[in-house]
Parts: C-alpha cells; sequence; structure tokens
C-alpha cells in the first residue's frame, strides 16, 4: 500500500456522520460543480448500492446538494443544504439507480446547465471521504481530486499531449500523473493532468489556444 | 532512514534520540515538503475543531437539542452523574468516555468532526486527550505532539493492514483508535518510544475481533459507545505499558493479526448492517422506523 500523510490518519477535518457517505459524498459534488462551473440549473442523482440504501440516514443527499453549491467538506452549512439550495434557485431530483459494476458508494450527476448544456458525470466515494471520478460524459477516466487537477477536454491529434507538457514545464509545474482517454482515433479525448503545483491562469489561456483544445479546466485540490 | 513499521519507528527513535512525534515530523516534512511549524499548527487546528466537537455537545443549548436519529443526549447524563458521585470507573476515565460519547453526538447530528482514524471512531483521540488535559494538566503542545504521536501509529496500521470498517471491522476503527489514543497518552505522560509501541499492541489486542454491525447502517449504535470502550481500552493499555508491563506479541505482529482477522470476517460482520446487532429483531425495527419516517 501506498504512503500516508499523518492528516490521513487524524484529519481530515469534516462534517459527520460518514466519511464515505457524507464527506466523500460532499467532495464527489465539488468536483462536479468545478468540472461544470457555474450557471447549474438542475441535477439529476442516479445513488447505486449502498448511496442509494442510507443516503438519508447519513446525510448524503444534504452533503451531494453542498458540494454542488461549491462547498468544502468541512462546511457547516452542509446540513441546511435543502433549504441553501432552493434559495440558490437549483432543482434537484435523487433517484436509485443500478449502475453496474461500480464501487457501492457510487453516484452518477446529471446536470442541466442554464444554458441548457448537460453533463453526465460519475464518481464514487471510496472510504475514508476520499474519492474517484470514474467516468465524465461518454469518456471513462480515473482521477481522484488529490492533486491540482487539469482537464482538458479536446479533438485525438497528434501533438496536442507535447504542446500541452511544454507550456506546463514552462511555466514550473511539475506533472505527477498523466492520464490520456478517447473514444476513439481521432474522435473526442480528455487528457487529465494531476501536477504538484499549481496552474497559473496564464497557462491556462496559453494552453487554450491550441484549436484542438474545446474546454481547459483546473480543480484546485480540498 | 525511513521507518514504515512499528519496529523501524522504535530504532529511528533510539538513533536519533528523538520522540516518535518527532519521527513523524521528519517523515511529514520530508514527504511532503513542509516545514514543522506548518506541521504542528495544522495539529493544533485539528485539536481546536476535536474540542468544539466535545463542547458544542455541553455548551449549546440548540445543538443538545438536535439529536441523531438513534443516540443523544447521553454524554450530558455521564457528565450530571460524575458531577454527584465519585464515579466508579475514577473521575479520567468518567470524563473521558463522557467526551467520546459528546464528539459521537456531535458527529451524528451532522457537525464538524475530525476523523481520527475515521468518522465512526472519532470520538477516542479527543476523549483521551481532553479528559486527561483537565486531571493531569497536560500542555497544548504535548496534546499536538499526542495527536502526532496517535497518526504515526495510524500510518503503520493503514500501511500494513486497514483503518476502514468495511474492510475489516470495528477493530479496524475503534480498534485503531485506540491503539493510537494509548500511544499518544504514553509520549503524554513521557513514557518512551517502546512503551507506546506496547501500549497501541496492548489496546489492539483488546479489541481485536470486534465487528462493525452499525444499526439501519448509521454510525449512531453501537458506534457511540464503542468509542467509549475504545477509549476506556486506551486507558487501560496505556496505563500498564507506563507501569512497564509489555505486550507479549510485538506491535507489528498484532498489526497483521488484525488484518487477518478482518479478512476472515464475514462480510455481513463488516459495515453492512446485516449482521451482529444490527440483525436483531431490535436493530431491525430501529431500521424500519427511521426509513419509513425519511421517506
Amino acid at each position: 500500500m501506498g504512503q500516508y500523510s499523518v492528516f490521513d490518519i487524524v484529519g481530515p477535518i469534516m462534517i459527520g456522520p460518514s466519511s464515505s457517505h457524507t464527506a466523500g459524498a460532499a467532495r464527489l459534488g465539488y468536483m462536479v460543480k468545478k468540472i461544470v462551473g457555474d450557471g447549474i440549473k438542475k441535477v439529476y442523482f442516479y445513488l447505486h448500492g449502498s448511496f442509494a440504501k442510507t443516503y438519508n440516514g447519513h446525510g448524503t443527499d444534504k452533503a451531494l446538494l453542498a458540494g454542488i453549491m461549491g462547498y468544502h467538506p468541512d462546511d457547516e452549512r452542509i446540513r441546511d443544504a435543502f433549504s441553501l439550495v432552493h434559495d440558490a434557485g437549483i432543482e434537484y431530483e435523487f433517484l436509485e439507480a443500478d449502475l453496474g459494476d461500480v464501487h457501492p458508494n457510487t453516484v452518477k450527476m446529471k446536470v442541466i446547465m442554464d444554458t441548457g448544456e448537460q453533463w453526465e458525470i460519475t464518481g464514487s466515494s471510496v472510504g475514508a471521504g476520499k474519492i474517484k471520478i470514474i467516468k465524465i460524459n461518454t469518456m471513462e477516466v480515473d482521477f481522484d481530486g488529490e492533486y491540482t487537477s487539469l482537464i482538458i477536454y479536446h479533438i485525438d491529434r497528434p501533438g496536442i499531449v507535447a504542446n500541452i507538457t511544454a507550456i506546463l514545464a514552462r511555466y514550473g509545474v511539475n506533472i505527477a500523473f498523466m492520464k490520456l482517454f478517447r473514444e476513439k482515433k481521432g474522435c473526442k479525448a480528455i487528457l487529465i493532468l494531476e501536477t504538484d503545483e499549481s496552474i497559473e491562469q496564464k497557462a491556462i489561456e496559453e494552453i487554450r489556444q491550441n484549436k484542438n483544445i474545446e474546454l481547459a479546466k483546473v480543480i484546485e485540490p480540498i | 532512514m525511513e521507518w514504515t513499521t512499528g519496529t523501524e519507528l522504535v530504532e529511528f527513535c533510539n538513533q536519533k534520540k528523538c520522540h516518535i512525534y518527532e519521527a513523524i515530523v521528519i517523515q511529514e516534512q520530508k514527504n511532503y515538503e513542509r516545514t514543522a511549524e506548518e506541521i504542528y499548527n495544522q495539529m493544533r487546528t485539528n485539536l481546536q475543531v476535536m474540542r468544539d466537537s466535545v463542547n458544542s455537545i455541553f455548551e449549546d443549548q440548540s445543538m443538545y437539542e438536535k439529536k441523531g436519529k438513534i443516540i443523544g443526549g447521553e454524554a450530558k447524563k455521564l457528565r450530571t452523574r460524575y458531577r454527584k458521585e465519585v464515579p466508579l470507573c475514577g473521575m479520567t476515565m468518567a470524563k473521558a468516555i463522557s467526551y467520546a460519547l459528546a464528539t459521537m453526538e456531535t458527529n451524528a447530528t451532522m457537525g464538524k468532526i475530525v476523523a481520527a482514524p475515521t468518522a465512526g471512531s472519532c470520538g477516542i483521540l479527543p476523549a483521551l486527550l481532553l479528559s486527561v488535559e483537565e486531571t493531569h494538566h497536560i500542555s497544548e503542545q504535548s496534546l499536538v505532539n499526542g495527536l502526532l504521536t496517535a497518526g504515526a501509529i495510524g500510518t503503520i496500521i493503514a500501511k500494513h493492514a486497514t483503518l476502514s470498517g468495511a474492510e475489516g471491522g470495528c477493530q479496524a476503527e475503534v480498534g485503531s483508535a485506540s491503539a493510537m489514543g494509548a500511544a499518544a497518552l504514553i509520549e503524554m505522560m513521557e513514557g518512551t518510544p517502546i512503551q507506546a509501541m506496547h501500549g497501541a499492541a496492548i489496546a489492539l489486542k483488546n479489541l481485536m475481533g470486534l465487528v462493525c454491525d452499525p444499526i439501519a447502517g448509521l454510525v449512531e449504535a453501537p458506534c457511540s459507545k464503542r468509542n467509549a470502550i475504545g477509549t476506556a481500552n486506551a486507558l487501560i493499555s496505556a496505563e500498564m505499558a507506563l507501569a512497564g508491563i509489555e505486550s507479549v506479541i510485538p506491535f507489528d505482529e498484532v498489526v497483521s493479526a488484525m488484518y487477518q482477522v478482518g479478512r476472515l470476517m464475514p462480510c455481513t460482520l463488516r459495515e453492512t448492517a446485516e449482521g451482529g446487532v444490527a440483525a436483531t429483531p431490535t436493530g431491525k425495527k430501529i431500521k424500519r422506523e427511521i426509513f419509513s419516517k425519511n421517506k
């Protein structure tokens, strides 16, 4: 097994009662919020396995909604998420679903934006408040939000990765992990980079100049 | 020099003539490129959240009214008793178990806690530290050192076994927290690193085989009172180790034994709420009542 920080053991600071059902759920909602950005109109939460069975008992529903509003897992407003999400004008629905052969604590979030744009993001709460995003729209992915994550939606063409990594190198950003996923050759692809340093806005703007890149988003770890 | 086992940790401390908390700070500095000051400060923040998670149950009237779905009000009952009577198990332990229940009540009402190592076992470390602070006049720095010591023990268990109830049952959560707490107490009472390892080994052995069987799947019962036993167990284990009593089986071997026992445990006894007290007629009735109310 890997390396543990003393703060993985004595910590994290979180809102109870369950690290996987509450803190992990809040973090999953938060990741989705960071991926889709502002202007969420409605979210459908498809709850699988243990999430589906016990979500109201553990406040998983409140935690997911709080995350969608951008609150961190240690934010005491999680308790009042229902009234706050109402004030924020975000609609929601919780549905039980069988998402197949996935971790027992998994949720698929279908997000409808004010613009009509739609996202489908699936993630699992894998224990101790840690999470894993396993699917973004049609693409199977795998990242955990423990590092600064750079998510790049692009068209599968030669040289894209070289272009991006060269820009990051110039800004002194070290890549800890890098994963590339594509639907098929020459089609939509996602590149996920996890970095040791945070990434300056200027670097992101340079990356966005590549015409084959549709979207580049940075998610800071929480 | 790296350390990943209890034996290596004790060797490291002996060579460098340092405490366990210094050993973990050195490791943390190296692995995460942080200063010692940052590490101590972050742990001090954790201590403050622990303090609030205990105190809010006793001080904040509105919080107290908000009960969990099963538990609530127990910490205050204990306090009423130890203030009026001479506690059967002594003041330190009476206060400690009351604080353990308080933290678990805060957790059940969606309050802020420090997972230590998990939310289901979050009552033990605050209970031990804050009760001993009152009865034995421990300084805040010493409490922070105690938390770091506990964390060091936890990293070893996480690496060589598990801290998750779903994987290893309650012994992995409350058992580990109790072992971590015993080591912290020994450190705060100026025991040696080897005594801390004996205390942790004794504590983990005493709770070996403990199943995870949460009623209705909630982190409330029997979790809350198991935090009380984990707290009491840390106190008696530390008391023995400080008296020079050794664990017959060394810490590292106890950790792997705990992991093996966890693997042998059927799934029904690992956080699925399908066995143990969760599967009793009363356990099932409580579950039905809670979930029919919510729908």
